[in-house]
């Protein structure tokens, strides 16, 4: 286990916001707190694959000209955009299922609904 | 029947956003943005624009068929540009490999085939958002007493 | 009980991806894994190479362009799944 806690502090940050994701999707029973959660996942590793690409004192990868040395790394951000779409688009069709159990079962709280399952077909 | 407030201040902001995004997308070679950011812009124009009137008023001119048909062809245009690169001698979706002008940098219409690849996406972003938020918005069964579309 | 459950299990993966988050380079330096000659070639060559200012939608839309149309069908397959889940809005 090298390096400082302090020199690390984007890192650190993006694991404690995916515990975060995770405890609210599992602690919580209603289904809109765990797709809020999954979506909170989501998020921290966008910010800890976009952190990996950062350099001190440099600026962004527009009007680049002369060494590259200097200039912030522009490949994890190329790869985010696409990662934040499917984000976006599992998080919709989540939605859409939640309201398909609420039409169904008349309840989005999972332990009700499981109960509901088990109590016979209506 | 609308808000007062909502409805003055949304007839100024909701042409203002399409403008900006329409300015995101097409400057997406230049400055940061690009087709993504700019098709979601325009796509919260849309969202702020049926909550406020109501979903019936935005289907009267941008209906599911409308819509649908907006979406594919922004697809179709995006694979076409890239079997047009592949016809004319480069590799599939190759840029100035198949002789499309870079023109001189800087300017609105350089860069080949990248500005015009931004805006297919750009609209198929649009669409798609739009069209998700219409459809789960508009599942829920209407209550008694309260006309479709309107806002509760 | 099933609370702590969770707790436990929360502070497990977070103490583990803590202890391997520590064992990267430090935020902000030029190293090796991150930074190799395909960096450099991204940056230095968009603009000969493509005629673009802006080289994250070079990269986006000339490199890797065929990444971006997998995404578009992404997008498809999103909204075709949702509409296939909720059907066709009831005009009555």
């Amino acid at each position: 286990m090298t390096g400082s806690l302090l020199g690390h502090l984007n890192f650190l940050g993006a694991m404690f916001l995916f515990a975060v994701g995770m405890f609210t999707m599992l602690a919580h029973g209603n289904l809109i707190k765990k797709i809020i959660g999954m979506n909170i996942m989501d998020t921290a590793v966008f910010l800890f694959v976009v952190s990996l690409g950062y350099i001190r004192g440099g600026t962004p990868a527009i009007e680049a000209s002369g060494p590259a040395a200097q200039y912030v790394n522009p490949l994890p951000s190329a790869l985010i955009l696409t990662g934040i779409v499917i984000a976006v688009s599992t998080t919709a069709f989540a939605l859409a299922l939640v309201v398909k159990i609420h039409a169904r079962f008349g309840t989005i709280d999972a332990d009700e609904m499981v109960r509901r399952m088990r109590s016979g077909p209506q | 029947m609308p808000d007062l407030i909502l409805s003055t201040i949304a007839s100024y902001l909701v042409p203002l956003i399409w403008v900006y995004g329409a300015y995101v997308i097409v400057h997406g070679h230049l400055s940061p943005g690009g087709g993504f950011a700019g098709g979601t812009i325009i796509a919260s124009g849309f969202v702020l624009a049926a909550l406020t009137w109501g979903f019936d008023r935005i289907r009267a001119g941008f209906d599911e068929n409308v819509l649908g048909t907006a979406d594919t062809a922004g697809v179709l245009a995006y694979v076409s540009i890239g079997l047009a690169a592949l016809i004319r001698g480069g590799w599939f979706l190759s840029n100035l490999g198949a002789g499309y002008p870079p023109g001189i940098p800087g300017r609105l219409f350089s860069s080949g085939a990248v500005w015009l690849l931004g805006a297919a996406i750009g609209v198929k972003v649009t669409t798609t958002l739009y069209g998700l938020f219409a459809r789960l918005a508009e599942s829920q069964p209407a209550r008694e007493g309260q006309p479709r579309g309107e806002p509760r | 009980m099933r609370l702590l459950l969770v707790v436990l299990t929360v502070i497990l993966v977070g103490a583990m991806l803590s202890i391997v988050a520590l064992g990267l380079p430090e935020f902000g330096t030029a190293t090796a894994p991150t930074r190799n000659e395909m960096v450099r070639r991204y940056i230095e060559e968009a603009l000969p190479e493509t005629g673009a200012v802006n080289s994250i939608t070079a990269i986006v839309f000339d490199y890797r362009a065929f990444d971006t149309l997998g995404e578009a069908t992404v997008l498809f397959a999103a909204a075709a799944a949702a509409a296939a889940v909720l059907g066709t809005v009831r005009r009555d």
